[in-house]
């Protein structure tokens, strides 16, 4: 087929494509580069690779199944919070890992919330650790995620086909049938591919919640090649079967989610007729709520103690990790943005393959490799910041291009011709089509990029600077200074830093444009 | 003169071949069976699609290498021929200058189109704001201050009630007439054709065939035709 | 736009100030230079007697620490590493990239100390921690028949991790398998880093966790809490010695010697004890702070040489992983 002419440029968006898997092959590249050793893989490799997509499958698989009624009934029901519910639905996937644990095991501990209302009818505590309590903490993390991703697409169906399908008198399985199942067969793919790929890069989680050894995954065997092996032939290695894996997960799930848009549709509010139960869309709404909401609200008891009674260095870590926060959203919109335009014209593939790359990246591959390539040419000291501003916007590229890819590609097909007949430029299509009509995906977008940028420890621990640390790291030092409560008030203090970026970006996309 | 030289288009499974040529100034209506290839023929003639054989003149200047937007037509779709987050103004301003602002001529300009379709002072107002007919009304503004010198329409009004598409019909041939352009429309409905086309091109058996004078067809259909109008 | 330019030229006016004086560049783990550590007071300390720059660089932990400076090798900016153990001296010292130094010191140690190249700045007991109401096991086969329920940190990623594998190897030695058998009903989970494990504690997830018998006089001194005690385990507990090293590619080498130097007086190691929660490597001269007079001593200490524990490590993870992950 001859190239068609397209209203959107291409090149800027593979030349960001190509700037990201540059970032995270070349950083690979250079940590293989200075290895000493060839490393080969042991057997405890392969049991960590087995384990590692053992956990990584289910989680992906519970996270997602348990999304699907969650986000049908948030689309379906209209009720006082639901955004703010919505809203502080995302929270556990911002939240730094540690402060998660302590989250999840306060409520589903040996000594948790749970055990302890057990113990009273002389029950024995629950027991959370092993494979079951991974994927546990892994749906913690990612059901909200799911929730978003779905509920979205759920949105992004116009108001017209619900209209239609009511009018059919189309009952709530017909309706599943007719308008939500083809929705859900294009987005589910690529949603379990981002989870799964976000699970296969769990180390501490899996660990603590795996209760031990056992539950070894191949980021805690690059953990273990660098710093106790210092093999970094055998962490390269390990990071490529990462990357590897990630990137045939997502080869797989893009070969699923292929499919057309939903045609066109007017700017109506999405008002739904298919009443179905409420009580049963009550029940998963609940559920989820207190699912998600319970570790969280340990987190903020723990914290209110010591919120108040923080050393000063931790208000000015937050202001560090808010000016970061800030650099690594403009730095990811401007990645994603064309990225997600590119994609909408055709190049689908290479685009969203080098945007989940970010995600099987290893957190410890790309820092120690950018320290290797920066060291030559300047201090990585003092590049710490921008470093982190960069590598957190890489690493949240698979969410963003999740988030915009889908829109940019419906807005492309609907209003595409008529910016070409109206011999529209590409750049102007961009800014006055494609943007203003993105904008709740690219509010949601960099709500979601400030907060995750927020809450990741990232890399700057690599390149710490004892003056210039961000408030995870901060919290961090808390805790190893046994200054545990204080960490508890930084946690808190991060929860709603990371809540109040999302809430703001989110709501900024959305004003004036509702659904 | 609009010229197809033996032109092949091809679109999935069927081809369609076309060699015809109109005039300038002519309405022309296209009629045939549903998916004889109307629409196919259209977008081809627009630049939405390749042809695989052949080419598109439009005044001996040889057309069918260029982009959409270059070429001297405008063309309404069936649906989406606004931008949903854009006012009415602004609909209408990208047929001026798609890439710009206005100057205050223009500014004139477009609100005087938007007078000549009816809708004096209501430019402020966004599509889901309008009916249906209003939102076709300024499409056909903006095709009016676009000055192209070919006019393509692929069924705009069919969503529309019978009064409402014979009053936009009726606009339509008014513009055309004042603008002296040259029209192509796809319809599904004879009465259309007569009240608007003095030629009518019929695409049936993967052909399109020459333009006659809509009367002549109508009257003594060629067995396609006659299958098709029942 | 203009107050950040404004502000940049200050921070290079500032540092070109600063540049006139030797600047010392010491590499240390983390939790050193943060602002609870002993960081900030020994950088005051020490530039007031060096008329230098004393740069602290935070690398996560010891091992990280020693990984860093393999990636930089010779072209290291580090002048001192501070806070290798003796689980990393040996292969620290096969990198070839420390020099020996001519630091004397009538250090406090359990152990004698006979290395000219890596010199200890404190030291410690791993203890198992737990509330000072309970009654802890007295040894590891106690605590393998118990019901007590702990909380240990991964070897491979933590410093206290692989503390507690070298205990048991050096207390049981071929028997270690066995010993760890006996406690995985016992061991609630493994985090990634002290934090965690104890965090979970303070939670009541374990009634004991892996730490250092220093761990009460936190909660003593800091906070006025005596309701935390360590174990001491007959089979005696193992030591952590932290030590300090030039490198041989520095071009500070005097003021690293200085530096060294002073980290074995009185103004380093009075520090110390309340910032790292560890024991002087050399008492100070007005003694221990008061609350460490309270800490559990264990009447027998442990540790391998350098060169055994760098021998012995891979085999006694495997033997831990064997005894897990069943």
């Amino acid at each position: 087929m001859a190239e068609r002419a397209q209203p959107v440029s291409q090149w800027p968006g593979i030349g960001a494509a190509a700037l990201v898997a540059a970032l995270i092959l070349g950083t690979l590249a250079a940590v293989a580069a200075r290895a000493e050793t060839s490393g080969g893989f042991t057997s405890a490799d392969w049991a960590a690779l087995r384990f590692t997509l053992t956990q990584a499958t289910m989680s992906a698989f519970f996270s997602v199944a348990l999304a699907i009624p969650v986000a049908r009934a948030l689309a379906r029901r209209r009720f006082r919070g639901r955004r703010a519910l919505i809203a502080l639905l995302g929270a556990p996937f911002i939240l730094p890992v540690i402060v998660a644990i302590l989250g999840l095991l306060q409520v589903f501990g040996r000594s948790g919330w749970i055990s302890d209302i057990m113990g009273v009818f002389g029950l024995p505590p629950i027991r959370i650790y092993g494979l079951h309590g991974v994927v546990l903490a892994h749906v913690f993390f990612n059901l909200p995620l799911a929730t978003r991703l779905v509920l979205q697409a759920w949105q992004e169906i116009p108001a017209e086909r619900f209209r239609l399908a009511a009018q059919l008198g189309c009952n709530g399985m017909a309706m599943f049938r007719l308008i939500e199942m083809p929705m859900l067969k294009r987005t589910l793919p690529g949603v379990l591919a981002v989870i799964f790929a976000i699970c296969l890069t769990s180390f501490a989680v899996a660990l603590t919640l795996g209760g031990g050894p056992r539950a070894t995954t191949i980021e805690l065997a690059i953990y273990q090649a660098f710093t106790y092996d210092f093999d970094l032939g055998r962490a390269a290695l390990l990071s490529a079967l990462q990357l590897a894996l990630t990137a045939a997960t997502a080869l797989v799930a893009l070969k699923f989610s292929r499919g057309d848009g939903f045609g066109t549709g007017l700017d109506r509010a999405l008002r739904r007729w298919d009443g179905g139960l409420p009580a049963i869309d009550t029940f998963w709404i609940l559920a989820a709520a207190v699912f998600l909401m319970l570790p969280l609200a340990s987190v903020v008891i723990s914290g209110i103690a010591g919120f108040f009674d923080m050393p000063a260095i931790v208000f000015r870590a937050a202001l560090i990790s808010v000016l970061v926060a800030a650099a690594s959203t403009a730095v990811l919109l401007l990645l994603a943005l064309p990225m997600a335009t590119a994609a909408a014209s055709g190049r689908y593939g290479f685009v969203e393959l080098s945007g989940i790359l970010g995600l099987a990246a290893s957190p410890l591959v790309i820092g120690t490799g950018l320290f290797i390539l920066i060291r030559p040419i300047a201090n990585p000291t003092t590049l710490a910041l921008p470093v982190t501003a960069l590598v957190n916007a890489a690493m949240a590229l698979p969410f963003a291009l999740r988030i915009l890819v889908p829109a940019a590609q419906d807005i492309t097909a609907r209003h595409g011709r008529l910016a070409l007949s109206l011999d529209m430029g590409k750049w102007t299509f961009f800014t006055r089509v494609l943007l203003p009509r993105m904008r709740p995906q690219i509010g949601f977008a960099a709500g979601l990029g400030a907060a995750l940028s927020m809450g990741d420890l990232g890399v700057i621990a690599l390149f710490a600077d004892p003056q210039i640390a961000t408030l995870p790291l901060q919290i961090y030092r808390l805790m190893g200074a046994y200054q545990m409560q204080a960490a508890a008030g930084g946690a808190l203090l991060l929860l709603l830093l990371s809540m109040g970026a999302f809430w703001l970006l989110d709501r900024g996309g959305r004003w004036h444009a509702e659904a | 003169m609009l010229k197809l030289d033996c032109c092949v288009i091809e679109n999935g499974n069927f081809t369609l071949s076309a060699d015809i040529q109109i005039k300038v100034g002519t309405r022309v209506a296209i009629i045939g069976p549903s998916g004889a290839g109307k629409s196919t023929l259209l977008e081809t003639i627009a630049g939405f699609r390749d042809l695989k054989q052949g080419q598109i003149f439009w005044n001996g200047r040889q057309i069918s290498n260029l982009h959409p937007g270059k070429r001297p037509m405008a063309m309404l779709f069936q649906d989406g021929n606004l931008f949903p987050h854009l006012t009415a103004d602004e609909n209408v301003a990208l047929g001026l200058r798609p890439n710009g602002r206005l100057t205050k001529e223009e500014q004139t300009q477009v609100r005087s189109a938007l007078d000549r379709v009816a809708l004096h002072g209501m430019g402020e107002r966004k599509p889901s704001e309008l009916s249906g007919g209003q939102q076709s009304r300024v499409a056909l503004a903006r095709v009016l201050v676009q000055r192209r010198e070919l006019l393509i329409l692929d069924e705009p009004f069919a969503a529309l009630g019978p009064a409402l598409k014979a009053e936009m019909l009726d606009l339509v041939a008014d513009l055309v007439a004042e603008t002296k352009t040259t029209l192509l429309m796809v319809s599904h409905d004879p009465q259309d054709a007569r009240r608007i086309a003095n030629q009518t091109v019929l695409v049936a058996d993967e052909t399109v065939f020459a333009p006659t004078q809509t009367e002549e067809l109508l009257e003594n259909p060629p067995p396609s035709l006659r299958a098709y109008l029942g | 736009m203009k107050h950040l330019l404004i502000a940049a030229g200050l921070l290079s006016a500032t540092s070109a100030i600063a540049a006139d004086k030797p600047q010392l560049t010491v590499y240390t783990y983390d939790s050193f230079v943060s602002d609870w550590g002993p960081g900030p007071q020994v950088k005051e300390a020490f530039e007031a007697t060096c008329d230098c720059e004393l740069n602290l660089v935070g690398v996560e932990d010891g091992a990280a620490l020693l990984s860093r400076i393999r990636l930089e090798g010779e072209n290291s900016d580090a002048d001192v590493v501070l806070g290798l153990d003796t689980n990393l001296i040996t292969a620290a010292r096969e990198t070839g990239l420390f020099a020996p130094n001519s630091v004397s010191a009538d250090f406090a140690l359990p152990i004698e100390w006979t290395d000219d190249t890596f010199t200890p700045y404190d030291w410690g007991y791993f203890a198992f921690v737990h509330k000072a109401d309970a009654t802890a096991p007295a040894n590891f086969r106690e605590l393998a028949d118990s019901d007590t329920k702990i909380i240990i940190q991964d070897p491979r990623s933590s410093t206290p991790g692989l503390g507690l594998l070298m205990w048991v190897k050096a207390a049981y030695g071929d028997d270690a398998p066995e010993i760890w058998a006996g406690l995985s009903d016992n061991i609630v989970t493994v985090t990634k880093g002290w934090s965690e494990a104890y965090g979970l504690f303070l939670e009541g997830e374990s009634d004991m966790v892996l730490s250092y018998t220093t761990s009460p006089a936190y909660h003593l001194i800091a906070e006025d809490d005596g309701s935390k005690a360590a174990s001491a385990f007959d089979e005696g507990n193992y030591l952590q010695v932290e030590v300090a090293a030039k490198l041989a590619a520095t071009d500070q080498a005097e003021l690293a010697d200085q530096f060294l130097q002073f980290m074995v007086s009185d103004a380093f190691q009075q520090i110390i004890p309340t910032t790292n929660w560890m024991y002087p490597a050399v008492t100070p001269a007005e003694g221990l702070p008061k609350g460490f007079d309270t800490l559990t001593v264990p009447a027998k200490s442990l540790l391998f040489s350098p060169d055994e524990a760098a021998a012995v490590r891979d085999q006694a993870l495997a033997e831990w992983q064997n005894a897990l992950s069943q």
